[in-house]
């Protein structure tokens, strides 16, 4: 009997919240997960294969049932289909909540265009409905943080979809700083700047100065470099290569636009949204330039009036490093899941395991954070999700979700 | 004068009546047909002609005539074309801010049948839509029952033959906080309730002098586009489409139906979870909406993607709708796969995607099921309409093909890409120099 979440239910969301609560106890639980079909995403899906977790949190081992024995004293969840826990590579949950309320929009800050000096973990709410919504939808990590819709809107973090507190969630407090090329901007920000061009040449003069003041502080000698600045000691982090420029830019000359810039200024580029970035494909790829790819399901209006649900297949398929996102909702749904955008993908063309690592694996390698997450592996983080059937089709459930070998959703959806 | 306005429109619209009503009998041959109102075919043969089904059956009990041309499917599956209760595709607009209630504005005076929402929706396997205009007052307006032929005009597209005497859908009907805001907008709910009593008792009044009339031109009330079209709800013949997210708005919608005995079909019902034995007691159908998150507005934090399945256990009728740009017209089919795994029966949830619509926008003669002599309105799919990765292939009007995943301007609108776009969109670049 398959177990229906109704989403009103009080008492559903406080055991889950519970659960979430009493997080150090399940700790001590060792967890083995067994799958008819486990996709790893390091190497061919094993058949009939299980997965250990430690107590530590941390995989052990795995491998084919025939060869991995599950010790006596093990929590077991079996089912279908086992993937790592899904990535968001680019979200704004925990900074946006679905109130969409004035004091739960915490994701653009319209007081200047040119704020990268905002930190993520200042505004993230680790108990956000909305995380939880993801969570029980098997994504594991998001990438969330400053939204799109500035010149420069702040910066992003790297967290799990569990804890209490952004300290107990995050991953990387600081992992890229987000801008964005297009002319929402100039709707945003009452035309302060009021077109594309104008809204670069801002970009460009923030660079220069802060090339200025790295060039200050390398000269300085016996305490006499420049004061302190929040704002140009994050761009000189930028251009030192340190944290990556998302800029999400959808239309073609949007996203020229941002290859132009990284080509004067070096920084390290990864392109977010890029809508019409299949007429632009060589451009990409001579550029060696990752890509966010807006959702599939993504509203094809405004700037992606011309967006393709085709797109990040052919991007792949051209050798470019891909990964899908949720993006940024202003209205209703107030996000997406990445599971279900990866599901239309694959829907509209691409192989199931490519799309698959589109939200795992893939996803894990441009945030930077492979080494952890992404993949069923000896050593990464005990990031698991159950399925009863295949995770694409609609009407299969996410039957058990487990982060870094806690039990955090154990109620099919 | 009228008449011959009214004649002009008639002339207008068999004109416009698809060159469709092909006299060559089509059979479509293999697939598993999906009838909807009896039990699957397997192996099934679908014969159309003159824009009407004319057999349906398994292999060898259906008769191909000699003359058709035969299509074979065999594969596929093919079942009636989808019924979106809820839409604002093509340009839908209603009445304005300057009063609350607009029953006289008519959505059909917005549409353009140009508009690649249409494409859209025919890529999506959407047949007959319900567009409708916004929930921004009490009462918006009147909705249009549009028919997703290839049209040059809005005539091509409507149900009804003729606008000027003809009732050509439903009314627009809107409570919760959609239509609240400063005046002349109400600024609570029950002030909203107040409003819609006081203008349908107005329209009981013109009701009553047009009865007592009795047909004399001279007793007769001065003509009222307003009242005109209430008098029509009143009468039973234009159904109110009800956008409603809240529990206790959801009944206040039904207790507004039961004072003025109109017919009522609630939209969203966000909350029908909390209140579905409610809604079916008062016999009242529900079109529902499937969402891959909650929130984004208050009075909608709690819908449910079980909505579908507390409403089918309580027994009352269910649809769905895309409220497209809510939700886009091409993924529509996704709302009975997402319901089904939210716990709703597979058959009910079929039955929402057509013949529950149909029923809704009382066209359930004419569509919603693969029956002998209805509308050949129907979709050709590459498996189960409840897969993630099933494609719409075909959709045919009326016997007409109107989208062919094969064709590449079709396969555009259908996947997107360069020209894909709604009508070119008003890109804001400042007007600095000007």
């Amino acid at each position: 009997m398959k177990a229906i979440h109704i989403l009103g239910k009080v008492a559903a969301r406080a055991a889950a919240a519970a659960l979430v609560a009493f997080a150090p106890a399940a700790l001590e639980a060792q967890v083995a997960v067994r799958g008819e079909t486990v996709y790893t995403m390091a190497g061919a899906p094993i058949q009939d294969g299980v997965v250990l977790i430690g107590r530590n949190g941390k995989i052990e081992r795995v491998g084919r049932a025939s060869e991995v024995r599950i010790p006596d004293g093990y929590r077991v969840f079996t089912g279908k289909v086992v993937t790592p826990g899904l990535i968001d590579a680019h979200s704004v949950v925990g900074l946006a909540g679905y109130l969409n309320q004035e004091h739960d929009q915490d994701q653009l800050e319209r007081s200047n265009a040119i704020q990268p000096e905002l930190r993520a973990i200042d505004a993230y709410n680790a108990r956000e409905r909305l995380v939880e919504w993801l969570r029980e939808h098997g994504v594991t990590t998001i990438h969330t943080g400053h939204g799109p819709g500035a010149v420069m809107s702040g910066q992003t973090m790297i967290a799990k979809t569990r804890g209490n507190t952004v300290d107990e969630a995050v991953v990387k407090p600081v992992a890229m700083v987000a801008m964005t090329i297009g002319p929402e901007v100039a709707r945003n920000f009452n035309n302060r700047p009021g077109t594309t061009p104008k809204a670069i040449a801002m970009m460009r003069a923030e660079f220069l100065k802060a090339q200025d003041y790295m060039r200050r502080q390398q000269q300085a000698r016996d305490g006499n470099g420049p004061s302190r600045d929040l704002k140009l000691e994050v761009l000189a982090q930028v251009l030192r290569g340190e944290i990556p420029a998302l800029i999400t830019a959808q239309r073609a000359q949007d996203i020229l636009a941002a290859l132009r810039l990284q080509r004067e200024f070096g920084f390290k580029l990864i392109l977010d949204g890029a809508a019409e970035s299949y007429d632009l494909i060589n451009e990409i790829k001579a550029a060696g330039v990752p890509v966010i790819i807006h959702p599939t399901m993504a509203r094809h209006s405004g700037t992606l009036e011309n967006a393709s649900m085709e797109t990040i297949r052919r991007l792949r398929d051209a050798g470019i490093q891909v990964a899908l996102q949720s993006g940024y909702e202003g209205y209703v749904p107030k996000t997406r899941v990445v599971l279900f955008e990866a599901a239309m993908a694959a829907a509209y063309g691409m192989p199931f395991e490519q799309a698959l690592a589109t939200i795992t694996i893939d996803a894990a390698r441009i945030l930077g954070i492979d080494d952890r997450v992404g993949s069923l592996e000896r050593g990464k983080d005990g990031d698991v999700v159950v399925f009863d059937g295949d995770p694409f089709e609609h009407t299969s459930h996410v039957c058990t979700v487990i982060i870094e070998g806690q039990v955090v959703s154990e109620t099919c959806r | 004068m009228r008449r011959t306005v009214a004649l002009l429109s008639i002339a207008l619209a068999l004109a416009a009546i698809p060159a469709a009503a092909q006299e060559r009998p089509v059979a479509f041959t293999g697939a598993r047909l999906l009838p909807i109102t009896s039990p699957p075919i397997e192996n099934g043969v679908l014969v159309v002609q003159g824009g009407k089904i004319v057999a349906v059956g398994p292999a060898g009990s259906v008769r191909i005539p000699n003359d058709a041309e035969v299509h074979d499917v065999s594969g596929r599956v093919i079942m009636p074309g989808l019924v979106d209760t809820h839409s604002h595709i093509a340009g839908a607009s209603g009445g304005d801010r300057s009063a609350p209630m607009h029953p006289d504005v008519r959505v059909l005076d917005a549409l353009n049948p140009l508009d690649t929402g249409i494409q859209k929706a025919q890529a999506g396997g959407i047949t007959t839509a319900n567009i409708m205009p916004g929930s921004g007052l009490l009462m918006s307006g009147q909705t249009a029952y549009v028919k997703l032929r290839d049209g040059r005009t809005i005539y091509d597209l409507l149900y009804c033959k003729d606008v000027l005497t003809e009732v050509c859908g439903g009314m627009k009907m809107a409570n919760g906080t959609n239509p609240i805001g400063s005046s002349p907008s109400p600024g609570t709910r029950a002030k909203s309730a107040a409003i819609v009593r006081n203008k349908f008792v107005q329209a009981q009044e013109y009701r009553e002098k047009i009865r007592r009339a009795n047909g004399d031109p001279s007793k007769m009330p001065a003509r009222d586009l307003e009242m005109e079209a209430l008098v029509e709800v009143l009468e039973g013949k234009r159904v109110v489409h009800f956008h409603t997210h809240r529990h206790d708005d959801i009944l206040t919608a039904i207790r507004l139906q039961k004072e003025f005995g109109f017919r009522l079909v609630l939209q969203h019902v966000s909350e029908a979870h909390r209140v579905a034995n409610e809604i079916a007691a008062a016999g009242v159908p529900a079109s529902i909406i499937v969402l891959d998150a909650p929130g984004g507005k208050l009075e909608a934090m709690d819908i449910s993607n079980a909505n579908g399945a507390a409403l089918e256990k309580a027994g009352a009728l269910v649809g769905f709708h895309t409220d497209d740009g809510i939700t886009d017209s091409r993924f529509f089919l996704r709302s009975a796969a997402i319901a089904v795994r939210y716990g709703m029966s597979r058959e009910a949830a079929l039955y929402a995607m057509t013949m529950a619509g149909a029923r809704m926008l009382d066209l359930e003669d004419r569509i919603g099921s693969l029956e002998r002599g209805k509308d050949a309105d129907f979709i050709v799919l590459s498996g189960d309409p409840l897969s993630t990765y099933t494609r719409v292939l075909q959709t045919w009007v009326e016997g007409v093909k109107v989208f062919d995943l094969n064709d590449p301007r079709d396969y555009l609108y259908a996947v997107g890409g360069r020209g894909a776009g709604v009508v070119a969109a008003f890109h804001h670049e400042g007007m600095e120099g000007h």
